[in-house]
């Protein structure tokens, strides 16, 4: 299941306030029900954006979980190129990264 | 009555969730001109408006995705993010159930769209609305086409949906309005956010602008995907929004705007 957990994880934690006070409370307990791999589940307790970037998730389910750990859009965008300075090129999905780790297209 | 109004523009969050850090001259030409749209929509004088978006896994996931959706209840709220990120307060949208059925049911004789009972609205169609209906009070009938979840529905479709919009829109009462949000080529949501295909975006919105069925049906995913990125996919909602239109369309306002992620867009067709 892995990346479609993690992803479902990030769709339900989006729409559901409930789930975001749990989340903020424990991550640990509000991702226990999600059948994940361990480095998915090291990526969702560490907050790690450009982990979850590599890993493949959607890029419209990640961006939401920015301003959740109080990320602003700048930091978000610099999570990711971080996940793949340290973790190599996006391994699945359609976000894949084509520009490079120290380009700032929108100068941000 | 008939489909009264229809046009295409821009939904990408940026465009109002970071307004404050663009270049002030070509956001407030771009936010005129969107505003100028909602003007000549309200000159129309419309009883509801179709929102043909494509939205980002606020309603629908993996687990149960429709190609095609479209909302059935009498009031949605929105937006599903969080407001202070978007730059849109929380409100309530009414919505008009009883119209949605007799177009979901028409629509239907052609297409087997889903209907949805509950709708949050996300930025696809938050962000459209507080610039064509600020007071978000025109009833709104919310459609989605998938073009997030691969597979996804093939560009024909798409021009079939628009087609099996319009005659439902012929069909029933009211006045209706119709507007297609979305695209055009743009890397939303990644490392690249602000990459834009200038020339792939001029050459589409003309064909568009043409109502050329033709060449906007021969674009393929895996092309569109290497030259316009994964935002690119949602062409489908302008192509439904021509076929439904039928008529040549007038394109006001185009620029790549890069802390919007994406050339912004505002757009009206004719209705023929």
């Amino acid at each position: 299941m892995s990346l479609y957990s993690s992803q479902k994880f990030l769709y339900q934690l989006n729409r559901d306030p409930q789930l975001q006070a749990r989340f903020r409370e424990s991550r640990a307990a509000a991702i226990d029900d999600y059948d994940l791999t361990s480095e998915e589940r090291e990526a969702f307790l560490a907050g790690d954006v450009g982990k979850l970037y590599v890993l493949g998730v959607n890029g419209q389910l990640l961006m939401h979980f920015a301003p959740l750990l109080g990320m602003p859009w700048a930091e978000y965008l610099e999570a990711m190129r971080e996940g793949v300075r340290r973790h190599g090129p996006v391994r699945a999905g359609i976000y894949a990264m084509t520009t490079s780790t120290d380009e700032k297209v929108a100068g941000v | 009555m008939s489909l009264v109004f229809a046009g295409v523009c821009s939904h990408a969050p940026g465009i109002t969730g970071r307004a404050h850090l663009a270049e002030p001259t070509l956001r407030d030409s771009f936010h005129a001109e969107f505003r100028a749209m909602g003007d000549a929509l309200a000159a129309s004088r419309p009883d509801a408006l179709v929102v043909i978006a494509a939205e980002h896994f606020a309603n629908f996931f993996m687990n149960n995705m429709p190609a095609y959706a479209m909302g059935m209840a009498d009031r949605y709220e929105g937006p599903i993010e969080d407001p202070a990120w978007l730059g849109i307060a929380r409100t309530q949208i009414p919505g008009n159930a009883a119209l949605s059925l007799r177009l979901v049911r028409s629509v239907m004789q052609d297409v087997d769209v889903a209907y949805a009972e509950e709708w949050k609205f996300d930025h696809g169609i938050m962000v459209p609305l507080s610039f064509l209906t600020p007071r978000f009070d025109l009833p709104v009938v919310p459609v989605n086409i998938n073009c997030q979840g691969p597979p996804l529905t093939p560009l024909h479709r798409a021009w079939a949906f628009g087609a099996a919009l319009r005659r439902a829109c012929d069909e029933v009462g009211e006045r209706v309005a119709l507007v297609g949000t979305g695209g055009i080529s743009h890397w939303p949501a990644t490392p690249d956010s602000g990459k834009v295909n200038e020339a792939w975006d001029r050459t589409f919105l003309g064909h568009w602008a043409s109502n050329d069925r033709e060449a906007m049906l021969s674009y393929s995913d895996e092309a569109t995907y290497r030259e316009a990125g994964q935002g690119g996919f949602e062409i489908r909602t302008f192509i439904a929004a021509a076929s439904a239109a039928r008529g040549p369309g007038r394109v006001h306002f185009y620029a790549p705007i890069p802390i919007f992620s994406v050339g912004c867009t505002v757009a009206t067709m004719q209705v023929a």
